[in-house]
């Protein structure tokens, strides 16, 4: 498939927040600032680009040769758990900025489940490692985008007057729905 | 003693409807928005989660005391992978359709916080038997939220009750209920109404 169909589809047509519900849990609980927002999609792009980028040969030189496909899961949640240990000592070594910016978000990570799950659309799908790599920064990059959007629309609410009950992740979700139905206008110009 | 008072059933009553882990709590949202288009998906993936989350609570608890604790978060991470692949193969062999329908949303349990939330808040300090409890007191209030999301959105977007015509033949259906949308709408105006019922303080603090 060609790459650029790739990237588009993973940043619009089948963006992984607004249509595969992947990352839900921080794109709630996250989306109050849009500060917030941007560090926490910063951190997620990142560590998605470089989970996924070693999960492809662990899984290609790896598990197939030995016919242990069935110990995906396993070996890469160990993966993401391990590398994103190392990108925060790393960062807080030699970036110590962004680590003051980006650092509280790193270990949440790890329990993150638009990064496991790229891994597995990325194996599910066949991917080549290059594939694989543009679908995860384009997922990343989609994920990031939803997330400020949904921030901006929430700085907006707090001059609204929403019901009491209906504050906070109903008003939340509600939002996600229309704005995962506007995305579905992208659905004809490319699939995956 | 009033059985009200016990803690074994507060541990249930808190985790069916008090602190129910999707409605109220808002957790581990990803699968109960992707599995609920039709409720025998939604059925399988409540029995799945049920298992992970007893099974690994019980084992949680009962090496509590052995698990160093700067690590113990990859601890339950593993632990709960464990199940996770039994739970995928067990499906995988005997419903390979349902497996094939649900996709890697049963690999992402693993990421799903109300299990990992359940392992480091109550089943790392509480005996066995309580936190058996309680992972069966989440486990079927997640699966009575999957249950009613996925009534609704079958329903109205199939016009079918698993997979049964119940609508009639003039039915048109609802098409953006089955599809990502109709997932997002469902699940506010339920978190709008049980909130209303409750009447439990606003999410602001979530």
């Amino acid at each position: 498939m060609n790459l650029f169909t790739i990237l588009f589809a993973s940043l619009f047509t089948s963006n992984i927040a607004l249509s595969y519900f992947l990352g839900m849990c921080p794109f709630i609980a996250l989306s109050r600032d849009i500060r917030t927002a941007w560090g926490m999609g910063c951190a997620v792009t990142f560590v998605m680009a470089v989970t996924a980028a070693i999960n492809w040969p662990v899984y290609h030189f790896l598990l197939v040769p030995f016919h242990i496909e069935y110990m995906q899961y396993l070996s890469f949640i160990l993966v993401i758990a391990v590398s994103v240990q190392i990108v925060e000592i790393i960062v807080e070594r030699f970036f110590p900025v962004l680590y003051v910016n980006m650092g509280v978000f790193l270990p949440l990570i790890t329990v993150n489940c638009a990064i496991l799950g790229i891994s597995l659309f990325m194996i599910l799908r066949d991917y080549s490692f290059i594939e694989g790599v543009f679908y995860s920064i384009g997922g990343g990059v989609g994920w990031t985008m939803a997330i400020i959007a949904m921030a901006g629309l929430r700085s907006k609410l707090t001059f609204s007057n929403i019901p009491e009950p209906l504050k906070g992740p109903g008003i939340t979700m509600i939002i996600a729905g229309i704005m995962s139905l506007a995305f579905m206008g992208f659905a004809g110009i490319a699939g995956l | 003693m009033n059985i009200k008072q016990t803690n074994g059933y507060k541990a249930i009553a808190d985790g069916i409807w008090f602190k129910n882990p999707t409605f109220v709590m808002v957790l581990g949202i990803c699968s109960t928005l992707a599995v609920t288009n039709r409720v025998a998906n939604g059925i399988a993936m409540s029995l799945a989660v049920l298992f992970v989350t007893v099974f690994s609570s019980v084992t949680v608890s009962l090496i509590r005391k052995i698990i160093p604790h700067r690590i113990r978060m990859a601890v339950y991470t593993v632990i709960i992978a464990t199940y996770v692949v039994i739970a995928d193969r067990y499906l995988k062999a005997y419903w390979p359709d349902l497996s094939q329908q649900m996709g890697p949303y049963v690999a992402l349990i693993i990421t799903n916080c109300i299990i990992m939330g359940r392992a480091e808040s109550y089943a790392s300090n509480n005996n066995t038997w309580l936190s058996f409890l309680d992972a069966l007191g989440v486990g079927f209030g997640y699966a009575f939220s999957l249950l009613v999301i996925s009534v609704v959105r079958e329903i109205l977007g199939f016009g079918t009750l698993m997979g049964y015509h119940v609508m009639g033949q003039n039915w048109t259906p609802w098409l953006v209920m089955a599809m990502p949308p109709g997932a997002f709408i469902v699940l506010g105006t339920y978190i709008w109404i049980l909130r209303s019922i409750t009447k439990h303080p606003s999410g602001e603090n979530l």
